[in-house]
């Protein structure tokens, strides 16, 4: 668990008051004149800035960067990178995150030079091949998901939201509709609403009933004539399907809204239904949650957007189109909202996620959600004696458990996710959704064992007997940690949110 | 193959355990009229080594970017990237975590992170800088919602230099607020500092100016010489924003010293391949005074009860996850792994590295420049300071001779500015990275000289490999 390259321990260090085992920055290591790379030897010739460019736009003095030696820097970052919970660690539930496997095969493909160095603006006929896999990709991802077309062009899933919103207002100005209004389920991931603002709409929460699902009553009551359309997650954020969804489209239809679905959980749906068929006009995907790219650490992402007929001719420009074998990049498109990437969205993360389609196929994409459900449901029947499900009854890919009782012990559930991490797995999501007191909510993914699921199961017992019987160690986790439990509040108190050289005067 | 965890038997094992009789009991919540029967119409399922032959065929049919030297720019740019940003970024312990929420087992990410923000507030000289955003265009986006969050402008100044797609994204992004666009001219290849003026004195209060430097020609922009209301950043005031390429900062003086505001780019150059354009990642940097407004992920140090030193996420009440409607920006996942490559970039380079890849970009585009210059019938088309890029302007079509340097020499010559503006149908677009050569500069020049003397093409299509896919 320590990694003692990363670890500030040499008293002779810039940071020489921190406490053993702080965690080290790349700036400690710096030495004068060090480097880690040299560039082409100059065989032009050469130039001053000074003699080129008017003083007054030049740098005076360096950057302070670190200098440092290539080995240190690849002991650093192996350094820290150790200190990363991760996929190939051990499971890792994030709920409504989807992390599972991400198969090296996809990656290799997407990142091999040929694929990586092309650039955008080179000649269309230079660039067949790419365009043609983005089309193909483009057609498989409207299949998935039952829509007109695609547009591959958000680079995340709360840009695709952004994206909806934008063809929410475009479809509404065409037809002279006065709409404001955007309805949301009170379950709703949080970029929902901040969606909906972003693009001059106002958010109106509407309940879920007592089944955890959106309440038709209250939904039927808000419906109005400004009523701009609804956002809906499905699965919703408790793992549940909104089986209202036909009733709920129907009725936003009839006042000319549109329906927008969150995609973030398809991976409960490939090849078992179609949101296309539930009357959605808009949706989002997460690439890399469904479609295995990997997380990033935050990111990259990509959030292509599938849309119903009505709403193809406002797709943000440019799109890929097909004339017989050769693709054409169109941008003359009069309709279109316009801009929403510089160029074609996140091709690498997208070339990616078609090796992973192509892998799979039909079969392989319906068999990775059937065995999403299959753990996820495995899983919540044997966490349950620990920590409650939060709605009786089956779930789709995920579910929420509700750390509640642990109260009583003086014990949250923040705590107990702490206290995860001491058995070597991930956290769960926690406290979302909102509408789950203490919540904890978990998903498994298709990539897991029977063993690993077994494995986590009974780390969740263990804690559960711990909570009752010494909660201090509860209270306390993580104890097996690199670093302890850390004080946010003091860090957002006296803010430090850049290094500074040692005796600099930070503020 | 869909990596499943468990065979179809074992899965009914684990639904028999659970009292599930049968997988489809699990479906009962879908409607029935929802659910699919058949088979989605994809292609069938390939192993790794189909997949490869696949991915071979389709790439066959792009030009092979290993073998032809680029001078393709205008935002995305062929620098050198050291194997060890790829060997190192590509660990899985960072590759496939996710957001750092769980700070004790996040240190790996968090660290880099707050090694980032540190960078680039050297680089732009700039107080705070967040954890990463999409790309440069919508950090320029993001850094205008700030603006008018902050002073309630409503008109936004994007003069005609900037990068027209970043302009495109901005009225995008600002579609449905009460701001609007208003461009402003350019004057030989800078934004037109009387028609700026103008703008500043009169009509409803501005929220911001996006100015890019180096701008979309290429050429350095007065920053020094902009009206005071911009540089004195007076709390109402219109916000200067600087959209800056992070490499040329090696050279440039930090855009702070200018009175920005925000300080916005796109990660790129630094050690990012061209992907087709993305992901790429970008930074976004600001005062003190808007850390409350900052979309996105900040990462603080902080303590342990040890008294260790560690990082964390940081003034999430800005965040969409805790604020949502009241939030300052509805990004969530941006480009970690985009910044992390940054982040080992500039530790490798360093300050004098990326001086001199700076310089280098400066002494090989003026050799280039000169010697393209020579051709006849070829002239530079803007003068003044400039950085990296220049406008040439040709004595025919530049699509049309793009596409037959490419054919005949295998020299990737620039980018069309017609494809931005029709009326600009002969002009080039030439960027000159530390990567090319002497040689492969003088090839680009022998090709163009043939290309011009010799008789003008038709219209057919060129540059074309074999079609299909």
């Amino acid at each position: 668990m320590k990694a003692e390259g990363t670890q500030v321990r040499d008293a002779g260090t810039a940071e020489a008051c921190l406490p053993a085992g702080s965690i080290g920055l790349i700036f400690d290591l710096s030495v004068a004149d060090h480097r880690g790379y040299r560039f082409p030897t100059l065989d032009v010739p050469a130039v001053e800035g000074e003699q080129e460019l008017p003083k007054s736009l030049l740098r005076d003095r360096s950057p302070r960067l670190p200098e440092v030696t290539e080995l240190e820097v690849v002991r650093h970052y192996t350094a820290l990178s150790v200190l990363n919970h991760h996929v190939e660690k051990s499971l890792y539930p994030l709920g409504s995150c989807t992390m599972k496997y991400n198969p090296k095969i996809n990656g290799e493909l997407a990142q091999q030079p040929a694929a990586a160095f092309l650039h955008p603006d080179a000649p269309e006929g230079a660039l067949q091949g790419l365009l043609a896999m983005l089309w193909h990709f483009e057609r498989h991802l409207a299949t998935i998901v039952g829509m007109e077309a695609v547009s591959l062009h958000p680079a995340a899933g709360a840009q695709g939201e952004m994206l909806g919103m934008k063809l929410f207002r475009a479809y509404h100005q065409q037809k002279g509709n006065q709409k404001r209004e955007v309805l949301l389920p009170d379950s709703a991931h949080g970029t929902n609403p901040a969606s909906v603002v972003l693009s001059g709409f106002t958010p109106r929460q509407i309940p879920s009933g007592p089944d955890g699902r959106i309440d038709l009553a209250a939904l039927a009551e808000a419906i109005g004539e400004t009523t701009a359309g609804i956002m809906i997650t499905n699965p919703n954020t408790l793992g549940l399907f909104e089986h209202g969804i036909g009733e709920i489209a129907e009725r936003i239809h009839a006042v000319d809204g549109l329906v927008y679905m969150d995609g973030a959980n398809l991976n409960a749906l490939m090849g078992l239904a179609l949101p296309g068929q539930m009357g959605v006009d808009v949706i989002h995907l997460n690439l890399h949650k469904t479609f295995a790219t990997p997380h990033g650490g935050g990111g990259p992402g990509a959030g292509p957007v599938g849309v119903s007929a009505a709403l193809e001719p406002f797709l943000p420009v440019p799109l890929v189109a097909r004339d017989g074998e050769r693709f054409r990049i169109v941008t003359d498109r009069p309709h279109s909202i316009g801009r929403l990437h510089p160029y074609y969205g996140n091709v690498g993360v997208m070339l990616c996620a078609y090796a992973y389609v192509r892998s799979l196929g039909a079969e392989g994409l319906r068999e990775a959600s059937r065995a999403a459900l299959i753990n996820a449901n495995y899983l919540m029947h044997k966490v349950d004696c620990a920590f409650p499900v939060a709605k009786r009854g089956a779930c789709m890919h995920e579910f929420v458990s509700a750390a509640a009782w642990t109260r009583s012990h003086e014990v949250r559930n923040i705590d107990v996710a702490k206290r995860i991490l001491d058995y070597g797995f991930h956290a769960p999501t926690v406290s979302f959704p909102l509408i789950v007191p203490d919540a904890l909510m978990i998903e498994p993914t298709e990539t897991e064992t029977r063993r690993s699921l077994d494995l986590f199961a009974e780390a969740l017992q263990a804690i559960a007997v711990e909570v009752r019987e010494q909660p201090d160690v509860v209270r306390g986790a993580p104890h097996g940690t690199c670093i302890g439990r850390l004080d946010e509040a003091a860090a957002a108190r006296r803010l430090r949110v850049r290094w500074n050289p040692p005796g600099e005067v930070d503020d | 193959m869909s990596y499943v965890g468990h065979t179809r038997e074992e899965g009914a094992a684990m639904l028999a355990e659970i009292g599930v009789a049968s997988f489809d009991d699990l479906l009962a919540q879908i409607p029935e009229r929802f659910r699919l029967t058949g088979l989605l119409a994809l292609p069938p399922a390939l192993s790794e080594t189909e997949l490869r032959r696949l991915f071979a065929e389709h790439l066959s049919h792009n030009y092979d970017p290993a073998q032809t030297p680029s001078f393709l720019g205008g935002g995305i740019y062929d620098h050198a990237i050291p194997a060890a940003v790829d060997g190192l970024s590509s660990r899985a312990e960072f590759s496939t975590a996710y957001t750092p929420y769980q700070a004790e087992v996040a240190q790996g990410t968090l660290a880099a992170i707050f090694e980032f923000q540190t960078m680039i507030c050297e680089l732009t000289g700039m107080d705070v800088a967040n954890a990463s955003m999409y790309d440069g265009a919508s950090a320029a986006a993001e850094a205008v919602l700030l603006a008018r969050a902050a002073n309630k402008g409503t008109r936004v100044l994007l003069p005609e230099t900037v990068h027209p797609r970043t302009r495109g994204v901005v009225a995008t992004y600002l579609d449905g607020t009460d701001c609007r666009v208003e461009l402003i001219p350019e004057r030989d290849g800078r934004l037109d500092g009387a028609a700026l003026a103008q703008a500043l004195e009169g009509g409803d209060r501005v929220a911001a100016l996006i100015v890019q430097q180096p701008n979309f020609y290429g050429c350095l922009e007065a920053l020094d010489a902009l009206p005071e209301t911009l540089r004195a950043g007076t709390p109402r005031g219109p916000h200067l924003i600087v959209s800056a390429d992070p490499l040329s900062l090696g050279l440039l003086a930090p855009p702070a010293l200018f009175g920005a505001q925000t300080v916005v780019g796109d990660l790129q150059p630094l050690g990012i391949p061209p992907q087709g354009g993305g992901p790429t990642g970008g930074y976004f940097a600001t005062r003190q005074a808007w850390i409350r407004r900052l979309p996105g992920r900040l990462v603080a140090e902080a303590r342990d009860a040890a008294g260790r030193r560690g990082f964390t996420l940081t003034l999430q009440t800005r965040e969409q996850h805790i604020r949502r409607d009241k939030a300052t920006s509805n990004i969530c996942t941006n480009s970690a792994l985009l910044m992390l490559r940054a982040t080992i970039y500039l530790a490798l380079v360093g300050p004098q590295g990326l001086r001199e890849v700076a310089g280098q970009c400066l002494a090989r585009g003026r050799y280039a420049r000169r010697r393209l210059g020579e051709i006849s019938g070829v002239t530079a088309v803007h003068g003044g300071p400039w950085f990296r890029e220049f406008v040439l302007r040709l004595p025919q079509s530049a699509e049309q001779v793009v596409a037959r340097v490419l054919d005949e020499a295998g020299i990737l010559a620039g980018i069309p500015l017609a494809r931005f503006d029709p009326a600009r149908e002969r002009e080039l677009l030439v960027a000159v990275t530390e990567k090319r050569s002497c040689a492969e500069i003088d090839a680009l020049v022998a090709a163009l000289s043939a290309v011009l003397a010799g008789a003008p093409r038709g219209n057919g299509r060129t540059g074309e490999r074999k079609a299909g896919g």
